[in-house]
């Protein structure tokens, strides 16, 4: 019964969006920042707020009946009060804006946060933002940054959904609402596939890396029979009563990986992105220095989050 | 919204719930049943000490009890569950049951919008401006309580400090309240009945025994308020009849009504025009200064002149009456001469046996007769009190020859019985006496408390005379009021300094009641007078109530649409430098800054290039170079603006 109501009260909707989009302001995204004007904020009154108007008029009428004016009085203060909270309501949206929205990173499947920045000259408070599923609540004042999770399917540029944005302050008897469109998309990175082979390596990339001494120097400990005298430290010794050995951090020495696009032709497009992300993961996991070789582009060798993002960032755009 | 309508209460929204309906239930304490009241009030004490402090849930086998419970008590206290006192005590019993299931941000809506409702049932007990404004205070803890509900809101402050943006809200209501409460058209008659009231107000009643009226003699409520055409009669003049009573059975003067017979003639000497605006008696006789020359409107005089209203004053009523001060009343007594005399067989010897000595004594000389009950009264040993001795059977021989104590009843009682029994026509007559004269509203104040009973004997060739026997026994009844005759005896708040500063502030409820109370459909229809309308019917009043909520809401509007730009010399500056280059076509995109923007239009215009690279010099420095923007360099600013010409781009 419930969800039937629902279902039909979401087919007005559309219908409504489809065939009023004045009403509905069926907007076409628009670029940032977007500011909220009485242009485009709807008030319309909701639930409790018209069981009160009822109540209200059951008031009056009592009052006018028995020629109760004290209570007349009072009941045309409460309504006038309510219909001052309406202008509230409008208020705070009114001049509300949203000047900036910054998107983290995800692979596709996972939600994306979204980082919101809302600006108002007056303080507000209770407005809130729909965004799909998520409802969020939040008091401005001067500037606030609202994180949202967006909820993503594959991978590539999705564009933003709508986000309502509306209030029911102060009195929650009317809603001021409005459409948030902003004309940005966000990048989804693919979705790297569970467990796979490790990348089968070119045969000169599978040259045996001499161990080298790390170049950054990470503690001193004492001296052990066998190390180089050139490694202690004669200055901090001079201060100690045994001899301390500067030591040097030796990272296990990685192979490069070169990662090729071609390399992979047994698989599908989408497969083969996948292995790709995970390989790329993986190099990023344990630190190797990697490339990445694609049809029409090429991401030389390198490391840090950088060259992974731009890596994810090239495959997930990839047609 | 039906996610956020089932979120859980938090502890601040509860506290103000429970706040609201404590107010709600002080405010209709006083006309509940005591233990009903201090009941409700300790479930609404342990149900918040349960939820805060235990962090616990009603048990729902709890819930159902307690209801029957209510219902039970509510029936068998008043009999009923409908009429206004039942009605508001279940409702305000059903209130502080919905708190036991209050968890929700739904169950507090819907709890405070019938505490709403609740609180403006207060209204039909009491409409007196304190009544008003303390219910209009009392709207506050909902109206906090429904603001708490929304989420997101700034860290909430003290909970006092939760009431002030609802004064806000009202006080600026207050405007279209008032609009409103003008303009709605009143109702001519009820859609449905009047409220019953399940208790009698202790008023005056057509029935008077003996220390009936000392209920209300500590009743000091105003009774009703009288302003004169003139000066004010002397207070001891100022006798407003309400009940002629000529039967008498022993024990109670009782007033029988007829509605069919002609009043008695009168022969008016002198006459005094006055407005009474009398409080709810929910009675019919509408008190008169004297002997009333017409009735009123929607009111009838009855054989003896009491003035009889068609329906009972259940609200504030004023009327216009001429009265005659002095006069001469039914100067022929004919054939009703017997029902003046009438007295009960076989009561009061020792009284009867008194009036008839003293017929004998004086012989045809009545108002010999009449100065010998009233020396009788005077040196015989009476005394004024207002908690007399308890009468027998025969309650006028007690009082005359044992007890020797009472007010203004027992005097009338007697006196009226002594002159039927010397065979003077005599009756007993009630009404008010005395009041306060209010100088500065320039009115007198009837309190309930100077309810008095007299007497009116017939005199031949005088017609009916008003004797006053407690006057013969304490003046000062008369002349200064009820509190000064029986000092000691009325309640604290009846007596001294307090009593005449309650008088005073009496204005401040004649003014209400003037205003608000008294504004029924007939001063609403006059409501235009002023301006040349006559009589403004109601599908005028509608269409101005229509006007002037379009024009509040257009005045909310224009506050609501104002933008308020931070007061900013440098950025007005160059507002209006960006109006000058737009009519120029060179207008500024969204996100583009002051500095892109003044080199693109230095490059769009290059008449202009320097001035403009100026410009943007100068604004940068302001903007940038110092924390504090110096005044010289803004005032250059301003005058460079002001000076720059706008010269049209011929394409």
């Amino acid at each position: 019964m419930r969800s039937n109501l629902r279902r039909l009260a979401q087919r007005a909707r559309v219908w409504a969006e489809r065939r009023l989009p004045a009403l509905t302001r069926l907007r076409q995204p628009e670029p940032l920042p977007i500011e909220l004007g009485r242009r485009r904020i709807y008030i319309v009154p909701t639930t409790f707020g018209l069981g009160f108007g009822v109540l209200l008029l059951v008031m009056l009428v009592g009052a006018l009946n028995y020629a109760n004016n004290a209570a007349l009085l009072l009941t045309c203060m409460l309504g006038a009060a309510t219909a001052a909270s309406m202008l509230l309501a409008f208020r705070t949206l009114d001049g509300l804006s949203l000047r900036g929205i910054r998107a983290g990173h995800a692979v596709a499947g996972e939600p994306l946060e979204l980082v919101l920045d809302f600006a108002a000259q007056r303080a507000r408070e209770s407005v809130r933002l729909d965004c799909a599923s998520e409802s969020l609540a939040f008091a401005l004042q001067g500037t606030t940054e609202l994180r949202l999770r967006l909820a993503t399917t594959r991978r590539g540029w999705l564009a933003l959904p709508r986000l309502r944005i509306w209030s029911s302050w102060p009195l929650g008897l009317f809603r001021a609402w409005s459409w948030l469109h902003p004309q940005q998309s966000v990048l989804v990175w693919p979705r790297p596939e569970a467990a796979g082979p490790p990348p089968v390596l070119p045969g000169d990339a599978r040259e045996r890396l001499r161990p080298q001494p790390g170049e950054e120097l990470a503690a001193l400990r004492d001296y052990r029979r066998g190390d180089a005298p050139r490694h202690i430290a004669w200055k901090a010794s001079a201060r100690h009563h045994d001899l301390l050995v500067k030591d040097f951090d030796r990272p296990e020495p990685r192979e490069t990986w070169r990662l090729e696009w071609d390399a992979l032709r047994a698989l599908d497009r989408e497969a083969r992105i996948a292995r790709l992300a995970r390989w790329l993961g993986d190099a990023e996991a344990q630190g190797r220095r990697y490339s990445l070789q694609l049809p029409h582009e090429r991401i030389d060798i390198g490391s840090g989050p950088a060259h992974y993002a731009r890596c994810m960032s090239t495959l997930a755009v990839l047609p | 919204m039906t996610k956020s309508a089932a979120t859980p209460l938090d502890p601040r929204s509860f506290d103000l719930v429970a706040f609201g309906l404590a107010a709600v239930l002080a405010l209709h304490a006083p006309h509940l049943p005591w233990w009903l009241g201090v009941t409700l009030a300790s479930i609404l004490g342990l149900r918040w000490w349960q939820r805060r402090r235990q962090r616990a849930r009603t048990p729902a086998w709890l819930k159902l009890p307690l209801l029957a419970a209510l219902l039970l008590s509510i029936v068998s206290w008043y009999g009923n569950l409908f009429g206004q006192a039942p009605g508001a005590a279940l409702a305000v019993g059903l209130l502080v049951l919905k708190l036991l299931e209050t968890e929700t941000a739904r169950d507090a809506r819907v709890g405070m919008s019938f505490a709403c409702f609740t609180l403006m049932a207060a209204l039909l007990f009491d409409q007196s401006l304190t009544a008003t404004t303390t219910v209009a205070l009392g709207l506050l803890p909902p109206l906090a309580a429904l603001r708490s509900l929304e989420p997101g809101r700034r860290a909430p402050p003290a909970l006092w400090r939760e009431l002030l943006p609802g004064f806000g809200l009202l006080a600026a209501a207050l405007p279209l309240a008032l609009l409103a409460f003008l303009l709605l058209p009143r109702l001519n008659s009820p859609l449905w009945g009047a409220p019953n009231t399940g208790e009698q107000r202790t008023g005056l009643s057509d029935r008077m025994t003996p220390a009936g009226f000392t209920q209300l003699l500590v009743d000091d409520s105003p009774a009703l308020r009288v302003g004169f055409d003139g000066p004010p009669p002397p207070p001891d003049l100022r006798y407003f009849r309400a009940y002629v009573m000529g039967h008498y059975d022993g024990s109670s003067w009782t007033y029988r009504d007829v509605a069919n017979q002609l009043p008695v003639p009168v022969e008016a000497a002198q006459t005094i025009r006055y407005h009474v605006s009398l409080e709810p008696t929910r009675q019919r006789v509408l008190p008169t200064l004297d002997v009333p020359l017409a009735a009123p409107p929607g009111a009838s005089l009855r054989r003896d002149r009491e003035v009889i209203a068609d329906k009972p004053v259940d609200s504030l009523r004023d009327y216009t009456l001429e009265s005659a001060t002095r006069y001469r009343l039914e100067p022929k007594l004919g054939r009703h001469r017997a029902r003046w005399l009438q007295l009960p067989a076989g009561f009061d010897p020792r009284t009867l046996a008194l009036g008839r000595s003293w017929r004998a004594r004086y012989g045809s000389d009545d108002a010999a007769i009449v100065q010998a009950a009233l020396a009788l009264f005077h040196d015989g040993g009476f005394r004024y009190t207002l908690a007399p001795a308890p009468l027998g059977r025969d309650a006028m021989d007690d009082f005359l020859f044992d007890t020797r104590e009472g007010f203004c009843e027992h005097y009338s009682s007697a006196f009226t019985v002594l002159m039927r029994a010397a065979g003077i026509p005599a009756r007993v007559v009630t009404g008010y006496q005395g009041g306060y004269w209010n100088a500065l509203g320039g009115y007198l104040l009837v309190r309930n408390s100077d309810a008095h009973a007299w007497s009116e004997v017939w005199l031949a060739g005088h017609g009916w005379v008003r004797v006053d026997p407690t006057a013969a026994v304490r003046p000062q009844r008369i002349s200064m009021g009820a509190a000064a005759a029986a000092p000691g005896q009325l309640p604290w708040y009846q007596s001294g300094w307090l009593q005449s500063m309650r008088n005073r502030w009496d204005i401040v409820n004649r003014w209400w009641n003037l205003g608000v109370n008294g504004f029924d459909a007939l001063r609403q229809r006059g409501l235009l007078k002023p301006f040349g309308i006559r009589d403004t019917d109601p599908s005028t009043l509608a269409l101005l109530l229509a006007v002037a909520c379009v024009l509040a809401m257009a005045a909310g509007l224009a506050w609501v649409w104002r933008r308020r730009e931070p007061e900013d010399p440098a950025r007005t500056a160059l507002r209006q430098l960006e109006r000058k280059l737009a009519r120029q076509g060179v207008a500024r995109l969204a996100g583009e800054g002051p500095r892109d923007y003044l080199q693109r239009a230095a490059r769009m215009l290059p008449a202009q290039h320097d001035r403009l690279t100026e410009l943007m010099h100068r604004y940068l420095e302001l903007r940038y170079a110092h924390p504090e923007p110096t005044s010289e360099s803004l005032r250059a600013l301003q005058r460079a603006v002001r000076d720059f010409p706008v010269v049209r781009m011929v394409k």
